[in-house]
């Protein structure tokens, strides 16, 4: 699947439930058509991963997720050796009488291949979505690993040589910003950086995601939501938190936001304690009251 | 950007680069290339097009996005309004020394060189008497002096067990493919078990202080004390000042000279001498910054009189907090040298149980105790352990 214009790719990923603003849609575009990495930034839950997950859906191709963390390394990453099956090639050989040779016990049949090797080595006609994810909790050593593939889409295996890819895939990498990413890995990027949504659009995600959900309830959540985002909170909700609560009220058969159902729900859109006890106090009421009012 | 002479673009462009990267940010000639082949596929006449495009390529801080955003209406605004693109943004342009110091410097007449002078080293027991002077009441001349001692400390600071494994040594983990390669050589036959041990790196740091009015007198020579262990350690270091709000300043501690990082710093901060509250510089740093500098055991260094202005109970959340999501939190004192002083004002009755450790910084001995007492965290192998809140925190006087 091609895309001629920006206005093109950002029409098909609505078809997808993803409401994607001017600046993301340019900047996918842009990471398609030029064949770069994009590196997409943002608080927690608002959409980073599923900007992937979307992509994949909408270029019917195979989504190859990474999960980052601390340690992670080119046996998890990239390619490990069947230790175990090596192992029971040689005694074969051995109870035949025949010796096992270097080339064959590290050849493809032994090879386990982990995301990153998997991206590169891609049989299928359409390019796969690699999704690196989460990259600020992996530590320096990984990120420096990374360099190479990013700039060559390019791996290095000792025992075979160099693989490099035949069309590099499409990569998405996110951050949450528990720590700076080098700039050097940056650098070979496209960078977006996704706001939290506006009233409207995020009145039209909970649209897109859960078309079941009473108009006044989804009007109600996202205007609570979106309010509750200029309280001084610890942890501010997301997009997700929007969704998960107004999936929870659905559940619970309500129409409307009232104040018992809002103390009742609370642990669904707040995880801290300090928050909720600051919510609870008299902002809640507060909010409900200019919510009500508009 | 609907010019009819389009020749202009690529030229305009190239200049646009130049500001930007005159402002401070990481633009070259490989990312202006890739925006030139960029912009074919987009539609240029579209401001919001050419502003996204421009945007993803060129910036890669979140920092940056508001400086690009001030560069790009400025340069790019419509050429009847035209004036030139000075005086954008906030981060100042690099400026000379002041030319006094260099005019003071004697030079030699006939070469016109600066004439290079060796500090002669003061004596032993002057050093000594320097050493367990109170910062402040050191004069100029002396101040200078211990500015030079302080950076000769050494500093060292814990390390911590990453979850990464190196080759070698006898960890618990066994190294499968330096196994597998000894079983080839002893034809199939397991009798070597190479291993792996986890790797160790320092401690990130992070140090908070506190430069209110109560604090002038020891600002000036903590600030150097900050500057030079941010220079002495290898790991990351990130800075803090507050008084009545935090201000972050771990890039202007990165310049190479004192007195630049210094005048940065000042210009920097907006509230010198000002009041304490201690428990919202707190909590502006939990929301603002603990979940990114907090991470990967950091040690905290919080340097304060512990004179508070604000809300008792705030202070007692928000060090909590701290407390709980660092590795180590010390609290430096320069009152604690005084020996009649006790931790009696609200703010340090409020702190004291979510202190690791509570020690004196007044005077150079009490520095080079706390180098001491750092590089004691170096406890490698063993996991990291706090020893349990009793109410009274360790507290050592000088």
């Amino acid at each position: 699947m091609h895309f001629e214009t920006i206005d093109q790719l950002q029409a098909a990923l609505q078809t997808q439930n993803y409401v994607a603003d001017r600046g993301l849609a340019t900047a996918v575009y842009l990471a398609l058509k030029l064949q770069r990495p994009l590196f997409l930034e943002g608080e927690p839950g608002v959409g980073k991963t599923e900007v992937a997950k979307v992509l994949a859906d909408l270029l019917h191709t195979n989504l190859i997720r990474l999960q980052c963390y601390e340690g992670l390394d080119v046996n998890h990453a990239v390619y490990e050796w069947n230790y175990t099956r090596q192992m029971l090639h040689i005694r074969l050989l051995e109870s035949r009488g025949q010796q096992a040779q270097d080339v064959e016990l590290f050849g493809p049949d032994f090879l386990l291949e982990r995301p990153l090797l998997q991206a590169i080595r891609h049989r299928e006609t359409a390019v796969p979505v690699l999704l690196i994810d989460e990259l600020d909790r992996s530590d320096d050593e990984f990120e420096a690993f990374l360099l190479e593939l990013l700039s060559d889409f390019q791996i290095t295996i000792p025992e075979i040589g160099t693989i490099k890819a035949t069309r590099p895939p499409i990569v998405i990498l996110t951050s949450n910003r528990t720590r700076e990413i080098h700039d050097a890995l940056k650098r070979r990027c496209l960078y977006h950086w996704i706001e939290y949504p506006t009233f409207e659009k995020e009145v039209a995600i909970v649209h897109a995601k859960l078309p079941h959900a009473p108009a006044q309830l989804a009007q109600e959540v996202t205007a609570f939501i979106q309010e509750l985002r200029h309280v001084d909170l610890y942890k501010l909700p997301g997009i997700a938190e929007t969704l998960d609560w107004t999936k929870a009220l659905v559940a619970l058969d309500q129409q409307a936001l009232t104040l018992e159902t809002v103390y009742d729900t609370l642990g669904v859109i707040l995880k801290y304690q300090d928050d909720i006890a600051l919510v609870q106090d008299a902002t809640a009421k507060n909010i409900l009251d200019r919510i009500k009012r508009k | 950007m609907s010019t009819p002479n389009s020749g202009n673009l690529l030229h305009n462009l190239l200049l646009f680069g130049r500001l930007l990267r005159s402002l401070g940010m990481d633009v070259n000639p490989g990312s202006m290339i890739d925006l030139v082949d960029a912009l074919q596929f987009v539609e240029i006449g579209r401001r919001s097009d050419f502003y996204f495009t421009a945007r993803s390529l060129l910036v890669h801080r979140y920092e940056d996005l508001l400086l690009f955003d001030r560069a790009f209406a400025l340069f790019w605004q419509h050429p009847h309004r035209k004036s030139a693109p000075f005086g954008v943004g906030e981060r100042p342009f690099p400026t000379p020394t002041p030319p006094n110091q260099q005019t003071n410097k004697p030079t030699n007449q006939y070469t016109n060189t600066p004439i290079y002078q060796i500090h002669a080293t003061r004596t032993y027991s002057q050093r000594e008497i320097l050493r367990h002077k109170d910062f402040s009441e050191l004069t100029a001349d002396e101040a200078q002096t211990v500015r030079r001692f302080m950076a000769e400390l050494a500093w060292e600071l814990g390390q911590r067990r990453t979850r990464r494994h190196k080759m070698g040594g006898n960890g618990n983990h066994l190294d499968l493919r330096r196994t597998f390669r000894h079983t080839l050589r002893t034809g199939g036959e397991l009798l070597k078990w190479p291993r792996r041990t986890p790797k160790f790196k320092p401690r990130p740091l992070i140090i908070l202080a506190d430069i209110s009015g109560s604090m002038e007198p020891y600002t000036r020579l903590l600030l150097q004390f900050i500057y030079s262990l941010a220079a002495g350690l290898t790991q990351n270091v990130a800075a803090f000042v507050f008084s009545t709000h935090l201000t972050h300043i771990t890039r202007q501690l990165r310049s190479r000279e004192l007195d630049r990082a210094l005048a940065d710093i000042s210009r920097q901060v907006t509230d010198w001498s000002g009041g304490t509250r201690i428990g919202a510089a707190l909590k502006t740093f939990n929301y603002d910054w603990g979940r990114r500098v907090l991470g990967r055991g950091a040690v905290v260094l919080l340097i304060s009189d512990g004179w508070d202005r604000g809300d008792p109970d705030l202070l007692r959340r928000e060090i909590g907090r701290l407390h709980r999501s660092c590795h180590r939190l010390i609290w430096l004192n320069p009152l604690l040298g005084s020996p009649r002083y006790q931790p009696l004002t609200r703010g340090m009755q409020a702190a004291l149980p979510h202190i690791d450790d509570f020690l004196p910084v007044h005077n150079l001995a009490s520095l080079e105790d706390l180098a001491t007492h750092l590089a004691g965290f170096v406890v490698r192998g063993k996991r990291p352990f706090r020893p349990k809140p009793t109410g009274a925190a360790f507290v050592k006087k000088s």
